[in-house]
């Protein structure tokens, strides 16, 4: 077994978004989707967790420097009656302040297993320059 | 490992468990540490919710990021488990962390079978990072309809 390195799991509860706190509210319960941020020299990439969210149901808008992520999650199918519950099932809402100029004509995203991946490239004038000296 | 504890469809012991639940979630709030004062963290991973339909129980767990091939599930007895690992995305070298929220590494989680399923028809899928398991009736257990003959 090659499991050495792998470390059991804890993750945090969801945490539902407070009302009035800037977050886009919807009918229903939201929720923060938890998130890991990396920036690179040619881009900012997001992964969000976004379980039971469609391939289509994500949006995403960037406007004036802020990220704003919305994804609603269906309804359970007809006729199933609830007999246990660990986790309550919400859609997901979050926003973000950018610091950097993403060029928002290529975003690129990608929902793989619930997972977002969301590439925003930085502008070519804010990528870091080497300057030669002569 | 959480062993979760089958109420099937006795409604008084799913209210008995459910209000267990309320009250321990409440005890854990009121702790140092606990999510009044932090972040609160589940026990146990992957949390699961348990439904019931007219064909059988339907389990179900959000577990994103989970490539479906890597999760294992078995039926031993009366035993279901299931098994699997959440890996971290590759990170491009010289890149650098803004937020780090989500967590990595193997789960296990066991529940018991109630005693009217069929475990050898039970049946999983996995969509949008949620796995749902299916366990189908025992064909005794569903509900027949005798007709009553009159002499």
């Amino acid at each position: 077994m090659s499991h050495h390195e792998t470390k059991d799991l804890d993750v945090p509860a969801k945490k539902a978004v407070e009302s009035g706190a800037g977050e886009p509210i919807r009918e229903g319960l939201i929720y923060e989707p938890h998130v890991d941020i990396i920036e690179d020299k040619e881009a900012i990439t997001l992964f969000a967790d976004l379980p039971g969210v469609a391939k289509d149901g994500v949006d995403i808008d960037v406007k004036e420097g802020v990220l704003t992520l919305s994804a609603p999650v269906g309804p359970l199918p007809e006729g199933w009656q609830p007999l246990f519950k660990e986790y309550e099932i919400g859609g997901f809402a979050r926003r973000f302040s950018l610091s950097e100029k993403i060029d928002t004509e290529r975003i690129s995203a990608k929902l793989e297993h619930g997972v977002l991946r969301l590439t925003l490239p930085k502008m070519e004038q804010h990528k870091p320059r080497k300057i030669q000296i002569t | 490992m959480a062993r979760f504890r089958w109420h099937g469809g006795d409604e008084l012991a799913t209210q008995a468990a459910r209000m267990q639940q309320e009250l321990d979630r409440l005890l854990s709030s009121l702790r140092p540490g606990g999510s009044l004062w932090s972040t609160p963290r589940a026990d146990v991973y992957p949390a699961i919710n348990v439904y019931k339909d007219d064909e059988g129980f339907i389990v179900r767990a959000e577990i994103p990021g989970t490539d479906p091939k890597a999760v294992d599930l078995e039926v031993t007895g009366d035993t279901l488990t299931l098994r699997g690992e959440r890996r971290p995305p590759e990170v491009p070298d010289g890149a650098s962390f803004h937020r780090r929220e989500r967590e990595f590494g193997r789960f296990r989680r066991s529940l018991t079978l109630p005693e009217q399923v069929d475990s050898s028809k039970v049946t999983a899928s996995f969509h949008s990072g949620v796995l749902e398991v299916r366990l189908p009736h025992a064909e005794q257990a569903k509900r027949r309809r005798i007709a009553v003959k009159a002499e």
